[in-house]
């Protein structure tokens, strides 16, 4: 296995976010009960899908400087890691959702804003399928990949507030503050943030590892 | 509004208390800690598929170059 200490830290975190996760002792809420400790769980994804996303704009914009597809492959599967990690996001914000907001799907700002981000990366999927012309693909893809990032933050984090929202810390709730984010909570959403994120990079780099071998063997 | 909430219904908020002094809330965590066990070790597994997909791509290219640049002998 290739240098492996930040896999080992990433097994390691989860492990105690989901001991600790479970275990351990939550702010008292009234609809959440129990349920707040999915903070430890729903909200890193979101948090590591945008890192994930934020770092393959990061490989397309190095793409279009210097032109080398190592950095296209780079930049196609941190954005895969990011979509499953918004997938995952946007099943368990249902599930908590069904029995805290009373549907699995309310008309919330929000949660339309994700669907809508979620669609414009599905697009850069079937943008990416309908090239056969690596560097144009390459190109192509890598300015849609900066513009979707750029669509995507103020799409999830500007629109929700300036209107109504279910969401903690959006349309006029106060954020998970001081009554229900106390630092027990702390204590694991920060690991659980760092080691989901880490996780997302570890299959990133080994989906990485295999393109590249593919590239290779094909020549 | 929610702090005076919070002061006096504390207690009142109905949590897992009864679940986890039963103990039943080991089972939960048993099952969660197993699927997680299961899953890195799958990971852990494919990594190590990859390293040496790696090394034995590697190992071929490095002999094709070699026997590329010898050449063969003549009997």
């Amino acid at each position: 296995m290739k240098k492996y200490w930040w896999k080992a830290l990433a097994v390691l975190l989860l492990t105690y976010v989901i001991l600790q996760g479970l275990l351990g002792a939550v702010p008292r809420q009234p609809i959440l009960n129990e349920s707040i400790r999915n903070v430890y769980f729903h909200v890193p994804l979101w948090f590591g899908m945008i890192t994930l996303m934020l770092t393959s704009m990061i490989y397309s914009i190095r793409y279009l400087r210097h032109g080398r597809l190592t950095d296209d492959v780079v930049a196609v599967e941190f954005a895969n890691s990011a979509i499953l990690f918004g997938i995952l996001g946007c099943a368990t914000g249902a599930v908590w959702a069904n029995f805290t907001w009373g549907e699995p799907w309310p008309n919330d700002p929000k949660l339309n804003a994700v669907a809508v981000s979620m669609l414009m990366y599905f697009a850069y999927f079937v943008l990416r399928g309908s090239f056969d012309d690596e560097q144009r693909k390459g190109r192509i893809s890598a300015v849609y990949n900066i513009i979707a990032f750029a669509v995507f933050i103020p799409l999830i984090f500007v629109l929700p507030r300036l209107t109504d929202s279910l969401h903690p810390g959006n349309g006029g709730n106060p954020a998970f503050g001081k009554y229900d984010m106390d630092n027990r909570l702390r204590a694991v959403f920060y690991p659980a943030i760092i080691g989901f994120t880490l996780l997302g990079v570890w299959i990133t780099e080994l989906r990485v590892r295999l393109r590249r071998m593919e590239l290779a063997t094909e020549e | 509004m929610l702090y005076s909430a919070l002061a006096g219904l504390a207690q009142e908020v109905e949590m897992a208390d009864r679940l986890r002094a039963d103990g039943k809330i080991w089972v939960v965590v048993l099952v969660i800690a197993v699927v997680f066990a299961g899953l890195i070790s799958y990971l852990i597994r494919l990594d190590r598929q990859v390293s040496k997909l790696e090394k034995d791509l590697a190992d071929r290219q490095r002999s094709q170059r070699s026997a590329d640049r010898e050449p063969t002998e003549r009997l």
